[in-house]
């Protein structure tokens, strides 16, 4: 079934120059399997579309049941340079609780 | 053990938190982050007119109000509020607290440096965009190299009460009294780097005690109260994260865990002056009501390099905004945008970029918005850059005019027309550490 990203996770937002970073955090150990296979570096420069110019690089942090993904170009400049509102990308994580992701029903319960 | 606090994120943060530090329970240091990339230019400006000037403003006033505490109670505190100015803070501090021991952390201005450094044949590079800092060489505004927690712990070594530094890395305001205090030494790879998590965890204050998380931020009790963070440190490396009993906000894995992935790249590779920390190598864990625990932190040797944060002027900006209402809200913000957009355009106006965003509807979200038919009321906002101030400055002059000349209904010029602000840019680049030299001075 679908389900939007906060069901399994929480996120925080910044920025380093024009790359915005996004750490997701799995609400539980148990998920984080599920962040791995669903929140790919693929599906999320699509899900930010022409916001993203450059590359998503995603670290893994299993330790903490958490990735890392850095947005490349993402901030329109950056910064001071950028024209944006959200120029230092602090709104970004929240955006992505809204991707939807593929889950088994029993994935979600134990 | 030692207790290290952070009571301040960023200059502007709020101004009672390091107070209630204090006064609010056990604390052996006290740590003050003041500088931002953007923060180094505007203090440099402020120098450049009046010589006393170019620290945080913020600070002597602040040490004033907690002086008599600090010696009661023998905190001491790190903070970078020297800026561009280390010395002429340390006066002013002396000033309103006559009876504290000051010492400063100098070296890492490098602004003077720069026509020696480039002659040198050190290109100093952007990070970013691999260009040679040759390219911007007259627009430069401020130049610093990111120093460590070692001047830092060797300017307490003085038994001073306050430390005042430049730009320093952030976490080293937190390292510096554990390699004081435990005696760790530079090839403590893996202490070092345990020290900068528990830094990184409590730089941006209250962002690791309940502010800015989206951890059921719902039940957080108590954000009007919110507790600032401190870290117990122990000379093994490990550290509790935790604040004063009765304060607001939370300390849980989930708060912490936020923080700890802020504004990182490579968890691995978290590169500082002094180690390079592994973020994948610590180990949390939940230890009671606002404790968490950390451990297990591997690190590697310091980096040959020190990361140089330089400031430039490139251009001019604007955004101005006006508000559209129901029926048809965003229609009619999408018709100003175009009618402006022509009128720049037959005025000849030129421009780097003209950005348009729809407040209320994909402003910050982008194409990741939810999308929302025909909403209450929508804010346009129109932003232009270049390098021509004119073109900035008569752009300003075109949005409130819409109101009479556009499409109807448009509202929320009250502020008046938008300010014209020069763009301030940001150099990262890397400078052999052999390069900087920094020296501790007490101030008398």
């Amino acid at each position: 079934m679908k389900v939007p990203l906060s069901r399994i996770a929480h996120t925080r937002s910044g920025d380093k120059g024009d790359i915005a970073n996004i750490g997701v955090i799995a609400w539980s150990p148990r998920y984080y399997e599920i962040l791995l296979r669903e929140v790919t570096p693929e599906r999320v420069k699509s899900f930010f579309g022409e916001m993203v110019a450059g590359g998503v690089d995603r670290f893994e942090l299993p330790n903490l049941s958490a990735l890392n993904l850095l947005l490349h170009q993402a901030l329109g400049g950056g910064g001071t340079v950028s024209l944006r509102t959200d120029a230092q990308g602090k709104t970004l994580g929240a955006a992505l609780l809204g991707m939807e992701i593929d889950v088994d029903e029993r994935e979600l319960t134990d | 053990m030692i207790r290290i606090a952070n009571g301040q994120g960023f200059w502007g943060d709020w101004l009672e938190a390091p107070v209630r530090l204090v006064e609010g329970g056990p604390i052996d240091y006290l740590t003050l982050d003041y500088l931002a990339e953007v923060t180094m230019s505007i203090l440099q400006k402020q120098r450049q007119a009046d010589p006393n000037l170019g620290y945080a403003r913020d600070f002597p006033p602040l040490i004033g109000r907690i002086a008599t505490q600090l010696r009661q109670k023998h905190i001491k505190v790190v903070a970078n509020a020297g800026g561009v100015n280390p010395i002429a803070c340390a006066r002013a501090v002396l000033k309103a607290a006559p009876a504290l021991k000051v010492a400063v952390v100098l070296g890492d201005d490098i602004l003077e440096r720069i026509p020696e450094l480039l002659d040198k044949g050190h290109e100093l590079r952007n990070i970013d965009t691999g260009k040679p800092l040759a390219a911007i060489r007259d627009r430069i505004l401020s130049a610093n190299a990111y120093i460590g927690a070692s001047p830092l712990a060797e300017a307490l070594g003085t038994g001073a009460d306050v430390i005042i530094s430049g730009r320093c890395a952030d976490a080293a305001l937190v390292l510096a009294p554990m390699i004081e205090r435990f005696g760790w030494r530079p090839e403590d790879h893996d202490k070092l780097s345990a020290g900068i998590v528990a830094g990184h965890i409590i730089e941006c204050g209250a962002q690791c005690s309940g502010g800015n998380c989206q951890a059921d931020w719902q039940n957080i009790p108590d954000l009007a109260n919110i507790g600032y963070p401190i870290v117990e440190a122990q000379p093994d490396g490990s550290f509790v994260v935790t604040k004063h009993p009765g304060t607001g906000g939370r300390i849980d894995s989930h708060t912490v865990k936020e923080q700890l992935l802020y504004e990182i790249g490579d968890p691995r590779q978290y590169l500082t002056p002094d180690c390079v920390a592994d973020f994948t190598s610590l180990h949390l864990e939940d230890a009671g009501p606002d404790r968490v625990r950390g451990c297990g932190v591997r690190g590697g040797p310091r980096p040959a390099m020190l990361k140089a944060s330089i400031s430039y002027h490139a251009g001019w900006k604007a955004s101005g905004t006006l508000v559209y209402t129901w029926p048809n809200a965003l229609e009619k913000a999408q018709a100003a945008d175009r009618v402006t957009r022509q009128r720049l355009d037959q005025l000849g106006l030129r421009f780097d970029e003209i950005h348009t965003e729809f407040f209320g509807v994909n402003a910050c979200h982008g194409p990741a918005a939810r999308p929302n038919h025909d909403p209450p009321e929508v804010q346009l906002r129109i932003g232009v850059r270049g390098s021509d101030k004119r073109a900035v400055d008569r752009f300003t002059r075109e949005m409130i005019p819409l109101v009479l000349t556009g499409p109807p209904g448009g509202t929320g010029y009250g502020e008046g027309r938008p300010e014209v602000r020069q763009i301030v840019a940001y150099w990262p680049a890397l400078i052999p550490r052999e390069e900087i030299h920094t020296r501790v001075e007490v101030v008398a």
